[in-house]
């Protein structure tokens, strides 16, 4: 058991750094992007090919960075500059960047299993696998979480929130909002690539396939972390996801364990995230009588 | 420091819903001027407003603030020199936001924002200050979402941030209109306060006689996409709601009663 609970938690930082990414376009931008189902898999592409190809891990992390940002740039730009809902705009993205990606590998696998990757200095140290990657994925979700949180405090960042929030309000005080849709789509999606990047590794390959689902999956963290952790402030919400994630985890490793197929995790996770987000609507079947007292009428 | 020449907005062109917005107007303001505008439904006072602002582009013609020519800037560029009021008290302000990070949008209004703290400690002081005028208590209550204020005080706070960089222009789009008539009478004596403390040059869009009368130094009003009526100076003064029903009737040749909004 206690190793089950291990590998979620292990899976679970990783994923983290995609829910992230997630919260921000759907959360901060209110923008559902579909981007990140082929951006996580260009962050895995780059990362492995770069690594095969005998460059450091972590430089192949930082280009597989530099991917996410450019696929964020593509939604963003498709959507503001050629005004394609952001939903469409997203999905042409994530279908240009299966071809794309499959071009990056030259194939649709590659094998990382003889090489070394970000978690081969820890491996060195003495730590096993899943210790390394425990440790590196704490590491990676400490500095995205402090740098986010002060990233999203200043200037910039906060012209972000506003944009999600008002975009009418945002122009009428001079916030260009063209700019700050394509920034946190870029932002997004680089996070994502990373936690692509991170892993390909820790499994030891990349597939060009490994996107499918994944914005579900980070839609069900971000929901489970805000349902069970909060969202008092910027500084919870931001470790309310790690946690989302991680739950979200522990909660696949249980059912599997108490013998759900494999093969329908994808139909339990669709189903998870339909229920929690259709909560306010039974809520409102529920509690009228609680609403209308809240408004005072 | 305002100058709309012969502007025209056509809505949905060459279709079967084709709608003559605004059909050549022109107006001027000088500055510290404060004219209320006034207007049935569809009369093509707020399209004047939002053409003003850049919400929408106009099909012709241009418009001018503080000697220069904004026709081809986007709505987020003129913003720079505008400060505007929303009929709908949500629009103004970032609900998820808290007050003084409202403010403190407004105050970089027109400025490169950068990667330095959205909001400083210094500013905080000067949002206290300010926010203590309103007499509202929200003074108290800086980190408070704006989404727990009510419509008044969201538009008492909409109207700190729309003055808060001293703009060239203040758009008021009837924002006083959603508000109960208490509340109302309310935000449009802060506007006027503030309007006069600033010496700003304000265009103010309101379908209620008597405030379009018991506010500013000049009126106009418009009527099927035209400026039909421009009173001002001691006119304006001696104006009451039965002179300017006479006169809309004679300009336009209509009864004036049948737009029931208009009279309320």
């Amino acid at each position: 058991m206690l190793q089950i609970l291990m590998g979620a938690l292990s899976l679970g930082l990783l994923w983290a750094i995609i829910t992230i990414g997630v919260y921000i376009t759907y959360r901060i931008l209110a923008i559902a992007d579909l981007t990140v189902e082929g951006s996580i898999v260009m962050g895995a592409a780059i990362a492995a090919f770069a690594i095969t190809n005998g460059i450091n891990a972590y430089l192949a992390i930082l280009l597989a960075f530099l991917g996410g940002l450019g696929a964020g740039l593509i939604t963003g730009l498709l959507h503001t500059k050629l005004k394609i809902p952001s939903l469409l705009a997203g999905i042409l993205t994530m279908i240009a960047l299966y071809s794309i990606n499959l071009r990056i590998m030259g194939r649709a696998n590659i094998s990382l299993l003889r090489v070394d990757t970000a978690y081969t200095v820890f491996e060195n140290m003495g730590l096993n696998h899943m210790s390394s990657v425990i440790v590196l994925g704490l590491i990676f979700v400490g500095s995205v979480t402090g740098i986010l949180y002060w990233f999203f405090g200043t200037e910039i960042g906060c012209a972000i929130r506003a944009t999600g929030d008002n975009p009418q309000m945002a122009r009428a005080q001079g916030i260009n909002t063209n700019t700050t849709i394509i920034l946190g789509l870029m932002i997004s999606n680089g996070l994502v690539a990373i936690g692509g990047a991170l892993i390909a590794q820790s499994q030891s390959f990349a597939d060009v396939q490994m996107g499918i689902g994944s914005i579900v999956i980070g839609l069900a963290s971000v929901i489970i972390g805000e349902v069970l952790f909060g969202k008092r402030n910027f500084y919870v919400r931001l470790l309310s996801l790690a946690m989302g994630a991680i739950t979200y985890r522990i909660i696949i490793a249980v059912v599997l364990r108490l013998g759900m197929p494999a093969n329908d995790l994808k139909l339990f996770t669709a189903i998870t995230v339909a229920v929690a987000l259709s909560l306010p609507v039974f809520r409102s079947y529920l509690v009228p009588i609680k609403k209308s007292f809240k408004r005072g009428e | 420091m305002l100058d709309v020449k012969k502007v025209t907005k056509i809505f949905n062109p060459r279709t079967v819903n084709e709608k003559i917005a605004l059909h050549n107007v022109s107006l001027k303001l000088e500055k510290g001027d404060f004219l209320t505008l006034i207007g049935g439904n569809g009369s093509g006072k707020s399209t004047l407003l939002n053409c003003i602002a850049g919400v929408y582009p106009v099909d012709n013609g241009s418009i001018i603030i503080d000697g220069k020519d904004v026709t081809n800037l986007n709505e987020y560029k003129r913003a720079t020199v505008l400060g505007r009021v929303f009929q709908d008290p949500v629009m103004g302000t970032a609900s998820n936001m808290g007050i003084e990070e409202n403010l403190a949008l407004a105050l970089r209004r027109g400025q490169r924002r950068g990667l330095s703290w959205g909001i400083s400690n210094k500013e905080r002081e000067e949002y206290r200050e300010l926010l203590t005028t309103l007499g509202l208590g929200l003074e108290n209550r800086l980190g408070i979402k704006v989404g727990m204020l009510s419509g008044g005080q969201r538009q008492a706070l909409t109207l700190l941030m729309a003055t808060i960089k001293k703009p060239k222009l203040l758009l008021l789009d009837e924002h006083a209109a959603a508000l109960d008539p208490k509340t109302a009478q309310k935000v449009l004596k802060l506007s006027d306060r503030i309007i006069k403390e600033n010496n700003l040059t304000t265009l103010m869009v309101t379908h209620n006689m008597r405030d379009a009368i018991r506010h500013g130094n000049r009126l106009m009003m418009m009527y099927e996409g035209q400026i039909i009526l421009d009173i001002r100076g001691k006119e304006k003064q001696k104006l009451t709601v039965e002179d300017l029903l006479v006169r809309f009737g004679a300009v336009s040749g209509e009864e004036f009663a049948e737009d029931s909004t208009l009279l309320s």
